[in-house]
């Protein structure tokens, strides 16, 4: 294992979050690259129980980037790998939200948002298929996932209750 | 200047904080539909066109697209430190949270029980993330041009698996120069 650089780790992921377009999984290969491969600092198996761990808790999925910072260095490794997401959204957002709020019936603001709205659902229907995939290993989970958008399209109940099926579930060996 | 017909709530920031907590802390297998649920169908700050252009927007920009929408909304009703409030409540807490779960994993993580229960909970997860596309899909205009560009980027990405940035960078400039063209 490479002695830890934090500076480095900081600043490798303040690079990646700047060409991060589309989200977090994006860059996924290129932190487990850098993390795995090149700097020896976890193992290519730590690496996913990390990344399982932080898609079951609740946050955003990209919070898996501070738990590697917790399981490389405690609060030092969160700080290194957490801050820097914030950056470009503390920066760029907030400048393109400003210019968005202010002129919202700018011409390009207007194209911009129409024309990109249908890549986005488009980008996110090939998220859902892909995870769907990930998670499900026979006809009896792919049910599961169905019975769930049934449910969710139909009733309002809490999707918690819903989680809390699907746990019951794998616990009795159902899915 | 003509004025947009969109109503804008009177929001504060500790309403944001609050809300993006919520939202947060709510959020198993995405946060999402989380948003979606907490933004449109309770709070009822954004209608269902509002939200998915915030997130185009926050797709466009580099950075977790959630996080982009959550700056840009906190901006939106409360400037800049209503987004310092949006951030605050959609970031602190799970970051203490997946600590935590941290600490707990290195204890329990390898029960089969506790495995099991995972594993079902992401294919809940799944189809949660389904039903929020599903959903936003209806505010559409229908007309075979959006639905192409969906379709393709649904393509490239999900199905050929290119590298995203080809193909954002080959469909937002075609798209937005249709719609850029299609003045009413």
């Amino acid at each position: 294992m490479d002695r830890l650089d934090l500076g480095a780790l900081f600043l490798h992921f303040l690079a990646l979050w700047f060409v991060a377009v589309g989200g977090p999984s994006t860059i996924l290969p290129d932190i487990h690259r850098y993390l795995v491969e090149a700097h020896h600092l976890l193992t290519s198996a730590q690496f996913a129980e990390i990344y399982t761990l932080a898609q079951v808790a609740p946050g955003p999925n990209v919070m898996y980037v501070t738990l590697i910072g917790w399981h490389l260095a405690g609060w030092a490794g969160v700080a290194a790998t957490t801050i820097p997401l914030l950056v470009p959204a503390t920066t760029l957002t907030l400048l393109v939200g400003h210019f968005n709020e202010r002129y919202p019936n700018a011409p390009i603001g207007r194209a911009v948002r129409r024309g990109l709205m249908p890549i986005t659902i488009g980008l996110m229907f090939a998220s859902a298929t892909i995870l769907m995939r990930a998670v499900n290993h026979d006809w009896r989970g792919y049910l599961l996932t169905l019975l769930t958008v049934a449910v969710v399209l139909r009733k309002s109940w809490n999707p918690l209750w819903l989680l809390a099926a699907g746990a019951l579930a794998g616990m009795l060996g159902l899915v | 200047m003509e004025q947009i017909e969109s109503h804008k709530p009177r929001v504060g920031r500790f309403a944001l904080f609050l809300t993006f907590s919520r939202i947060s802390l709510s959020s198993f297998g995405g946060a999402l539909f989380w948003a979606r649920r907490g933004l449109v169908e309770r709070q009822r700050w954004l209608t269902e066109r509002e939200f998915v252009e915030l997130l185009s927007l926050g797709q466009l920009l580099p950075g977790p697209n959630v996080l982009n929408l959550t700056v840009m909304v906190g901006y939106r009703f409360a400037g800049w430190s209503g987004a310092a409030a949006a951030v605050a409540g959609y970031l602190g807490w799970p970051c203490l949270v997946v600590i935590g779960m941290g600490v707990l994993y290195q204890h329990y993580g390898a029960l089969p029980q506790v495995q099991r229960a995972l594993a079902g909970m992401s294919i809940v997860a799944a189809g949660l993330l389904l039903a929020t596309v599903i959903k936003l899909a209806f505010v559409l205009p229908r007309h075979w041009r959006p639905w192409l560009f969906g379709m393709l980027a649904f393509v490239g990405v999900g199905v050929m698996r290119w590298p995203l940035l080809w193909v954002i960078g080959a469909l937002a400039p075609l798209a937005i120069g249709a719609t850029w063209k299609e003045k009413e």
